[in-house]
């Protein structure tokens, strides 16, 4: 609680004078009332929480911007993204390795915001993108690419974001009969990515070697040679499409009590829902397309942040930080164990998603949670 | 049982509707027609046409012709067609019971990713090439990776969800291992992406022996297992209390499972989505008793497996599209639609 008061002094002292903070749990919601008669819910552990994976995510940001062939110290790499480093430096930093690191956390971020929102709304831990088919779609758009057109990297993704877009829109038109709900949306979603699969794996047969192994290291998700142009439309997008699901967070939090009750609570389940659900859909396959489907960011982001921030609720802010920390530190992981260039970064992520959902389970088991 | 078999004496006496009992019995003779029916056409239909006459020389009169030995080899195909079907639907109805939940199926508790990260290693550490050499690797790997997944899932006090996890766990963990491989090794590659997509093609009458003995074993062990499995269904307490043994069954029904799926695998490769659809449907119209879940899944799988294979032969003449691919292709739009069309049957 000492770093609590140390990184927001001045909320805590005005807000909860001392008396009162003793008799609440420690690090729990409280609420911030102003003299006008405002007042807002503040949750300090999922305010310090994000403070911190926002700042892991900028250090392994400019850790890994030093990574590589030609090593950099952090302190050049700050220096240079202030503009006071050598040519040699300018230009391996702003034009090699910063878009890369750009694409890497707008990325892990999409995919962690998406991931935090297709689990509420499947009210399903295990209903992220990977498991509804979103992957799989967009990476038949981008095996037609490859395997039928051998097109070029921007077509690749056009393809991808486009297979994203259709699935994901079969899938919720599947899934629709007088409303969409979260068990038939799964089981949707599991029936699409099944054919999406195998049109994946009949595709990578009919391919010659050459275009199978673009299409798997593809189908890893990986950030090599990433440049400005896939840094624009991504920010863009996130920039757009961030705001719009957080005005909804409060709606999203309140379904998870289920349809009936958040509809007495005033919420319109089915609006809110179709545009969230749009929104995660646009916010995964750009994220797909711009580094392919990157496994297990988005099903494990959501997870990690609940359980850092300890409340209930979608926690998506905690999400989208935890998702581009994560995918930067996988990059920066690949990068060192396997050398540059080596193996993209979706092999890491998938090792890791696999250690801690075993981590997860040997915890959980001696906490007698599961 | 009480509730069936009253009104069944009724019937002799009186004209009554048939029972439920007597109308599961006769589906399921209609579904062994159905099976015989496909076998045939899994005999006689491929990639080069054969006159009946020419099929029936074959089976019968066996004298060495070209004819006599494309029937010979569809014939070893539509064995292996008939086992590991029967083998992935079992094992799919036994890990939804295990795990009480609908959408348990042989990837999710990782022995398909135990198989794959085998026969990958196989491949590229043990140079390992023919068809026949990769089943015992994958056997192997399935089975340590079941094993694992039983320890790792708590053995004793081994629980649903904590089965499932632990599956999904390991299996992502050998996904990135296999990706890592086959990015890094071409030979790999070439060989891993026919074999993941799962086929009948690599039936031999060797291949059928090396397996057999193991899907024989996983069967019995399976239809054992039914009547403890529904005692379990009602939740850990009541079965206790019936006299189940939670710890055994639960121990057995995973060998069961690993050893029915492993075998299939290590003979097709992985074949996804019958496990997970045909209990799924059969339990639609059987309800959930296990004991008549199981037969029809048995029978059932295999009519979409060799349905699914017969069609993948002719849908590219002179080429042939694998089984998995057709399965999944056909299995999905049937699912979704099944999904769709009624309250799925729970657990």
């Amino acid at each position: 609680m000492k770093t609590a008061s140390q990184t927001a002094p001045e909320r805590t002292t005005e807000s909860a004078p001392a008396v009162r903070r003793r008799t609440r749990v420690p690090g729990g919601p409280r609420a911030l009332r102003t003299p006008g008669g405002l007042s807002l819910r503040l949750d300090l552990r999922a305010l310090i929480v994000v403070v911190l994976l926002v700042v892991a995510a900028l250090a392994a940001s400019v850790v890994l911007i030093g990574t590589g062939d030609f090593p950099i110290p952090a302190g050049d790499v700050l220096k240079t993204l202030a503009g006071e480093g050598t040519v040699a430096q300018e230009f391996i930093v702003n034009d090699l390795r910063l878009p890369r690191v750009l694409v890497g956390l707008l990325v892990g971020a999409a995919l962690g915001l998406g991931g935090a929102v297709f689990q509420a709304v499947s009210r399903n831990p295990l209903g992220s993108p990977d498991v509804l088919g979103l992957g799989q779609g967009a990476t038949a758009g981008a095996l037609v690419v490859i395997v039928l057109m051998s097109g070029s990297a921007n077509q690749v993704a056009v393809g991808a974001l486009v297979g994203g877009l259709v699935t994901g829109a079969a899938i919720y038109l599947l899934a629709w009969k007088r409303g969409v709900h979260g068990y038939r949306l799964v089981l949707v979603g599991i029936g699409v990515s099944a054919i999406a699969t195998a049109v994946n794996g009949y595709l990578i047969t009919k391919a010659d070697l050459v275009d199978a192994a673009r299409a798997v290291v593809w189908m890893t998700g990986s950030l090599d040679g990433r440049d400005w142009k896939q840094v624009w439309p991504l920010l863009w997008l996130c920039c757009l499409l961030v705001p719009l699901v957080l005005a909804n967070a409060r709606g999203l939090r309140m379904m998870e009590m289920g349809d009936d009750v958040s509809h007495a609570l005033g919420v319109r389940v089915e609006r809110v829902r179709l545009l969230l659900m749009v929104c995660a859909v646009l916010l995964t396959a750009a994220a797909t397309a711009a580094a392919g489907p990157v496994a297990f960011v988005a099903l494990t982001a959501p997870q990690l942040a609940r359980r850092l921030t300890r409340s209930p609720g979608p926690n998506l802010v905690p999400a989208l930080c935890m998702g581009a920390a994560l995918l930067v530190t996988a990059d920066w992981a690949s990068q060192r164990l396997f050398g540059d260039g080596q193996l993209p970064v979706g092999v890491v992520t998938g090792v890791l998603g696999g250690v801690y959902l075993l981590w997860l389970l040997v915890t959980e088991r001696r906490a007698g949670r599961i | 049982m009480l509730v069936d078999s009253v009104p069944e004496q009724r019937a002799e006496t009186a004209p009554a509707p048939p029972t439920r009992r007597a109308i599961r019995s006769v589906g399921l003779l209609v579904s062994v027609a159905v099976l015989l029916l496909v076998a045939v056409a899994s005999i006689a239909i491929g990639a080069k046409e054969l006159s009946l006459a020419q099929v029936w020389h074959g089976l019968f009169e066996d004298t060495g012709t070209y004819g006599d030995v494309v029937v010979g080899e569809r014939l070893s195909r539509t064995v292996l067609g008939l086992l590991v079907g029967a083998a992935l639907g079992l094992s799919g109805a036994v890990l939804q019971a295990l795990t009480r939940n609908p959408l348990a199926d042989p990837g999710l508790l990782g022995i398909n990713a135990g198989a794959s990260a085998a026969v990958v290693t196989a491949i590229t550490y043990f140079g390992v090439t023919s068809l026949s050499g990769y089943v015992w690797f994958a056997f192997f790997g399935a089975a340590a990776v079941g094993a694992l997944v039983w320890f790792l899932g708590g053995s004793r006090g081994a629980t649903p969800v904590r089965l499932a996890l632990a599956g999904t766990a390991i299996a992502a963990a050998l996904f990135g291992y296999v990706q890592a491989v086959m990015i890094l090794d071409k030979a790999a590659l070439a060989k891993m992406r026919f074999w993941t997509v799962g086929s009948l093609t690599s039936a031999t009458d060797e291949t059928i022996w090396q397996v057999l003995p193991f899907l024989v074993a996983g069967t019995l062990l399976a239809f054992v297992l039914a009547r403890p499995l529904n005692a379990m269904a009602m939740g850990d307490d009541t079965a206790k209390a019936l006299g189940a043994h939670l710890n055994r069954t639960r121990a057995l029904s995973m060998l069961a499972a690993t050893v029915l799926c492993g075998a299939a695998t290590a003979a097709c490769g992985p074949i996804v989505f019958v496990g997970l659809m045909v209990p799924h449907v059969v339990r639609s119209f059987t309800g959930p008793d296990l004991r008549w879940i199981m037969p029809y899944a048995a029978i059932l799988s295999p009519v979409l497996l060799l349905g699914s294979d017969v069609i993948g032969r002719v849908v590219a003449r002179p080429s042939e599209v694998q089984v998995g691919i057709i399965t999944a292709i056909i299995g999905g739009p049937v699912f979704i639609f099944l999904v769709r069309r009624r309250r799925t049957a729970q657990l």
